[in-house]
């Protein structure tokens, strides 16, 4: 025992903190770069397609989504497998496009509620029929600036 | 009385951190959102509907996509490849061709008189059409545009469309006046 003991009076020193904010900046980061912003949890697959002569959206806060896809599979069951409209966290029906824009423009500030743009955010293999309804419907409630969500096609 | 442990110099710390952000700042990519953007026309009164604008055949570049993914351009089959050689030829038609649009003296602001084509594209999809088709097809319709733009201004001002002002931008756009309208639906052939 008092190999080891070679001074038994003295008291523990104290751990060095020194590294903890290193430690703490490390978890930071760590969560800053695992984390994705994301608003709205997808049920549906999209791959949007590619594109060339491509514009960035500006103004996130003024974009409203319509996401049109394959139900993920643990949806199959109940949504089928044709591709179907999400608007928030819910499968929707092209019906209900009206009534998310009306709401979509409630929630913004009234001077700014024109200047709403949709993005439409569709997979490439979905077929034209249900784009050209939700086109109309955004017609008829006169949301008329619409965007095409596409990839930057890799040189 | 406890033996004093030599406090460790942190003054570094900061330095490793700073360069830790920096190297995670660089080196995140924002997802940004990109796409084409459009604009809808609204949607027209009940007395316009049967009262279309009539415009001139040659004058018409119409584009029909099928169900397989087929382009019919004026009446011929085309490869989506070929449509921006193909847009670019008609409104330009260099040799003032009878099938191909006539063009009208117009003023515009720093370029003066100028023929522009009083070309127009129509594009209609069926329901069966690909979404990743149709934006192929206005990918290329916008790619078509762009190079004409930028001949015109790099004739002009020796630069790019992109890099010009405002001002001249809209002359240009008034002198390239591409305009895409896209067919009313109609349920022809169920879905």
């Amino acid at each position: 025992m008092s190999k080891f003991r070679k001074d038994g009076k003295k008291d523990l020193p104290a751990i060095s903190t020194a590294s903890l904010p290193d430690i703490v900046f490390m978890l930071l980061f760590f969560f800053m770069v695992a984390t994705t912003m994301r608003e709205v949890d997808l049920n549906v697959d999209i791959m949007v397609p590619e594109a060339k002569e491509i514009t960035k959206l500006e103004k996130k806060d003024l974009v409203s989504n319509i996401y049109v896809g394959v139900p993920m599979r643990k949806f199959t069951k109940t949504y089928g497998t044709e591709p179907r409209i999400q608007l928030n966290d819910q499968f929707a029906t092209v019906a209900d496009i009206q009534a998310f824009i009306a709401s979509e423009r409630e929630s913004r500030k009234e001077e700014l509620r024109n200047k709403l743009t949709t993005s439409l955010k569709v997979d490439q293999y979905t077929k034209m029929g249900i784009i050209t309804d939700i086109k109309q419907e955004l017609r008829k409630a006169s949301s008329l600036k619409l965007n095409y969500s596409t990839r930057q096609t890799a040189e | 009385m406890a033996r004093k442990t030599p406090e460790i110099n942190s003054s570094s710390m900061a330095d490793i951190a700073f360069l830790l952000l920096i190297f995670f700042l660089v080196t995140t990519t924002m997802d940004v959102d990109t796409g084409i953007y459009k604009k809808l026309p609204p949607i027209p009164e009940d007395e316009q509907l049967n009262d279309d604008v009539k415009v001139k055949k040659r004058n018409v570049f119409s584009i029909l996509v099928n169900r397989n993914n087929e382009l019919l351009v004026n009446g011929e089959v085309l490869s989506i490849s070929a449509l921006r050689e193909k847009t670019k030829e008609f409104f330009l038609n260099p040799q003032n061709l009878e099938n191909l649009p006539e063009k009208a003296l117009k003023n515009v602001p720093y370029f003066g008189d100028v023929m522009v084509s009083k070309g127009l594209i129509s594009l209609q999809n069926d329901r069966g059409t690909r979404y990743e088709t149709y934006i192929r097809v206005q990918d290329e319709l916008a790619a078509a545009s762009r190079e004409l733009k930028d001949e015109k201004s790099v004739q002009k001002w020796g630069k790019k469309y992109a890099e010009l002002d405002d001002d001249q931008k809209a002359a240009v756009r008034k002198y390239i006046p591409v305009q895409i309208s896209e067919a009313e639906p109609r349920n022809t052939g169920g879905k």
